[in-house]
């Protein structure tokens, strides 16, 4: 569902981006005129709809590759705000230096903001006239559904970025926002749901109530209020840009290819729907989905009377054992259907608690389902509790279901034969110092939780691992990723994780100070310059709590070896040590070179008791 | 409590394949408990089915087992009622289906029907054998209920007689009795504090029930208590199924009407799914 929103938002904005406003009637029109267009932009006689065109194609590859620069100038604001600067500088560049007029037609700029008069008079008076369409209920449900969907997905999302790991009220939410809808709606406005791309940024500014949303309404209402003369500056082009990168990232055909890897049957639910929604409307496409998602499931089991005889019947049973966990036990059939009595109960579990959850009794669990629980294995294991999945080991050797059952329980692997040419070289390496080589990915990750360096992060995956036998030195190939949804970034690089056979004091060691914040989060504050290394403390941000630990814990030693070897970002956590350097993965010479490093490391900080 | 509480015992008698299993289990049952067999079919009586029913209780007879065979025609459930109010019987064994599909939920097999009806306790067997299989694990309610107390004692009366080693009690806990509604963690945390009051609530008064009973009857037994939060009936079957308990003791049900039927709670959730051999206690 969200794909086809995506290629609507997409086909509708890309002839704008382009300088080409066309009215056509259904979504899958604007879609199939997108070549006409493109070849139309070589043809345009007006050079100020050239201008717009290219205002549009520069603001597409500033969101394109934005994800893929890792630089800490360019991070400071996010693509979409540097699409707005620069369209602004531009403009001021026109009209203060070449003095001449704005190079892109009037029309394909953003309307001035009428004032305040203008807006108290032309408030609509709500007309009931059409309630009796279905184009009237269409919208009504289109709108609630969107909303309450993007809403409920960004909690999720937030919720997972909590530092203090709450859980948010979803129900008082939901009311909000139906309260907003209504009374925008009345006023003739449209509400739009912002949620995830605030949220994430209130969080990794330190923000932890509501307040902060509430200062970001204060802050919109004055920027639209004393600047929005500035906003006339900015080609609709250029934002439209921004939404066909959005519409084109809720479909890419990496996702699709994604639905393929877990079933055949994922991508007829998947392409009924889009199609279904592009054709006809949203409302449609998504009972379609929803049909032929039934429908899969019943000539998959071959079995209507599973479905219907035990759909209305409790299946869940819930009880907390002597040994104090939570046993979830779910029978005959879970899927999409009666997920929501399963997820009753899972709700009532704190997530610092253990939980095993046997599908045993259930004859067939589907792709929503695991799913879902796989997002509560992620979250019960971040605040500390455990969530174990048992019962569904059989399943596959019972009848060869064709659901990707085994694929969604984690811990069995993503790659096994067919290693790369650096795989293999990671192989001989791991020979070469005497360690094991694992290509596949890992699900023993928590040891990196404990790392502040991770604390608004979300690990995706740790593979590639090089380690010595008892584990305590261990190299390996990681993706991480910040923020949620549309401001999501995936990182993937390789890092080192040194056990230290002592007590450390936490610090983070680092050349550069723009983590500063991340840590001062953390509780963490600046180390005074150590005694005698003033070249040290000028070259290195030294930070962490207990000051005079870590003042103990940089002798001369460790010192002189920090400022004659190469520079890595170095962090503690108490008992290991995280080494790694830049935002890619390291090639294999700097793996070495790691290895290298982190043996003297080792032995230094070994030896310095 | 008392010290001999099934003194008539009655069986069904259908000749289905189950019936040598059926037989079996009644006659080792009606041994244990020390009581009279009463067996009843409904039908013409023939030389032929006398035959074959005495045949299946030949071993049993050399073990002095005091039975007796009735034959009477008319609708099954009518017959065999009513043949509980003749012969004073106290405990009806009933070969079961183990799930009833949706043609008998609404048709109502005999089985069930004589489950509503009854005047006295009933065992629905759902894996009769012929060899003896030894009861392992029993599972009780402990329902907050007049008659929990009776049933417990008698689940350790039938507890010693099988000479079971586990025995569970299942405390059901509505969902309903929790007032905190889950939110956010803020409820949450509230709403776990209730359960766990609630639970030691729950406990406490199963530890009073559990006092009434003579501690000859317990001190082979290794006990335990389950407090479950979930719907009555239904979780307690599925508990029983998942801990794989031999048999399960129930009270029985007050009455019922079509509409309980069409929504199924309570005890209808065990008859429509029978997970174990059920004994309903009257």
């Amino acid at each position: 569902m969200l794909a086809a929103i995506g290629l609507i938002i997409l086909g509708k904005q890309f002839h704008i981006m382009l300088g080409n406003r066309l009215d056509l009637d259904s979504s899958i029109d604007y879609l199939l005129a997108i070549p006409q267009t493109i070849i139309g932009v070589f043809k345009y006689e007006d050079i100020q709809l050239t201008h717009a065109a290219i205002a549009g194609v520069v603001a597409l590859l500033i969101m394109i590759f934005y994800g893929k620069i890792r630089n800490k100038y360019f991070k400071f604001f996010p693509a979409p705000m540097w699409i707005v600067v620069i369209s602004i500088a531009t403009s001021y560049f026109y009209e203060l230096v070449l003095k001449e007029d704005h190079p892109i037609a009037n029309e394909y700029m953003i309307p001035e903001i009428p004032s305040g008069a203008e807006i108290v008079t032309s408030i609509p008076v709500p007309d009931f006239g059409l309630m009796g369409s279905w184009a009237f209920w269409a919208s009504v449900l289109s709108l609630t559904l969107i909303a309450s969907i993007e809403s409920l997905l960004s909690i999720k999302a937030v919720d997972q970025l909590d530092p203090q790991k709450r859980r948010s009220n979803v129900n008082r939410d939901l009311k909000a926002l139906g309260l907003a809808t209504i009374s925008s709606g009345f006023l003739g406005g449209l509400n739009v749901v912002t949620v995830i791309a605030r949220s994430s940024v209130n969080v990794n500014n330190g923000g932890t109530n509501r307040s902060s949303n509430f200062a970001h309404a204060m802050f919109l209402v004055s920027f639209v209020w004393l600047f929005s003369s500035q906003l006339t500056r900015i080609p609709l082009p250029a934002l439209m840009a921004i939404l066909v990168y959005t519409g084109y990232k809720l479909a890419s055909p990496t996702l699709i290819k994604k639905l393929f890897t877990i079933g055949k049957e994922q991508l007829i639910i998947f392409f009924v729907t889009l199609l279904t929604t592009l054709f006809i409307d949203l409302i449609t496409g998504i009972i379609a989905g929803i049909l032929i998602t039934f429908i899969i499931h019943i000539i998959l089991n071959r079995n209507v009377l599973l479905f219907i005889q035990n759909l209305l019947k409790p299946n869940v049973l819930m009880y907390k054992e002597s040994k104090g966990n939570y046993y979830i036990s779910v029978k005959h059939f879970c899927t999409f259907l009666n997920f929501y009595k399963l997820k009753q109960q899972l709700d009532l579990v704190p997530e610092d608690q253990d939980v095993v959850l046997d599908l045993s009794l259930c004859q067939f669990v589907d792709h929503t389902v695991l799913e879902n629980l796989n997002g509560y294995q992620s979250v019960f294991h971040k605040r500390g509790g455990h969530f174990e999945i048992i019962g569904l080991d059989m399943h596959g050797a019972e009848s060869d279901h064709p659901f990707a059952l085994r694929k969604l329980i984690p811990g069995i692997s993503f790659i096994t034969a067919n290693l790369t040419k650096r795989q293999n070289t990671l192989q001989e390496i791991a020979e070469e110092f005497d360690m094991t080589y694992a290509a596949e990915k890992t699900q023993d990750e928590d040891f990196l939780d404990s790392f502040k360096y991770f604390q608004f992060k979300k690990v995706e995956r740790v593979y590639n691992r090089i380690f010595n036998n008892g584990k305590q030195f261990k190299i390996f190939d990681i993706h991480y990723s910040e923020g949620e949804f549309i401001t999501k970034a995936d990182v993937k690089t390789t890092m080192l994780n040194i056990k230290v056979n002592r007590i450390l004091p936490e610090f983070t060691l680092d050349r550069e100070g723009f983590l500063e914040r991340v840590y001062g989060l953390a509780g963490f504050k600046d180390i005074p310059p150590i005694e005698n290394h003033s070249d040290f403390s000028k070259r290195f941000y030294l930070l962490g709590e207990d000051t005079h630990g870590i003042q103990d814990f940089f002798n001369d030693d460790l010192v002189r070896f920090f400022e004659s070897n190469p520079y890595y970002h170095i962090e503690s956590d108490g008992h290991s040590l995280l080494v790694f350097r830049s935002d890619r993965t390291a090639g294999i010479k700097e793996i070495k070179a790691l290895i290298d490093f982190g043996k003297r490391l080792h032995k230094i900080v070994q030896k310095a008791v | 409590m008392t010290s001999h509480p099934f003194k008539n015992i009655a069986i069904g008698v259908a000749f289905s394949p189950n019936l040598k299993a059926n037989l079996h289990e009644a006659a080792r049952l009606s041994l244990l408990f020390n009581a009279k067999l009463s067996l009843i079919h409904v039908g013409e009586e023939s030389e032929e089915k006398r035959n074959r029913v005495e045949k299946c209780l030949l071993t049993f007879k050399n073990q002095s087992l005091d039975y007796s065979i009735d034959f009477k025609s008319g609708t099954p459930v009518d017959v065999i009622l009513t043949h509980i109010d003749n012969k004073n019987i106290d405990l009806i064994i009933l070969g079961a289906l183990q799930q009833e599909n949706i043609l008998t939920y609404y048709l109502g097999s005999i089985a069930r029907k004589i489950t509503r009806a009854a005047a006295c306790s009933i065992l629905l067997l759902i894996k009769p054998s012929v060899e003896r299989q030894v009861c392992q694990h029993i599972v009780v309610n402990g329902l907050k209920d007049d008659h929990t107390p009776e049933t417990v004692q008698m689940a350790f009366f039938v507890a010693n007689a099988l000479q079971t080693q586990r025995l569970t009690i299942v405390e059901e806990i509505k969902e309903s009795e929790l007032s905190i509604k889950v939110d956010d963690d803020a409820s949450l945390r509230k709403a776990n504090l209730q359960r766990e009051k609630i639970r030691r609530q729950e406990d406490a008064r199963v530890d009073r029930i559990l006092d009434q009973i003579p501690e000859n009857y317990k001190s082979d037994i290794s006990i335990e208590k389950q407090p479950i939060f979930g719907t009555r009936g239904y979780s307690i079957g599925h508990f029983a199924q998942i801990s794989r308990a031999d048999l399960l003791v129930m009270n029985a049900p007050g009455k019922m009407n079509f509409w309980d039927r069409l929504f199924p709670h309570d005890i209808e959730y065990i008859l429509t799914e029978l997970p174990t051999d059920v004994l309903i206690i009257r």
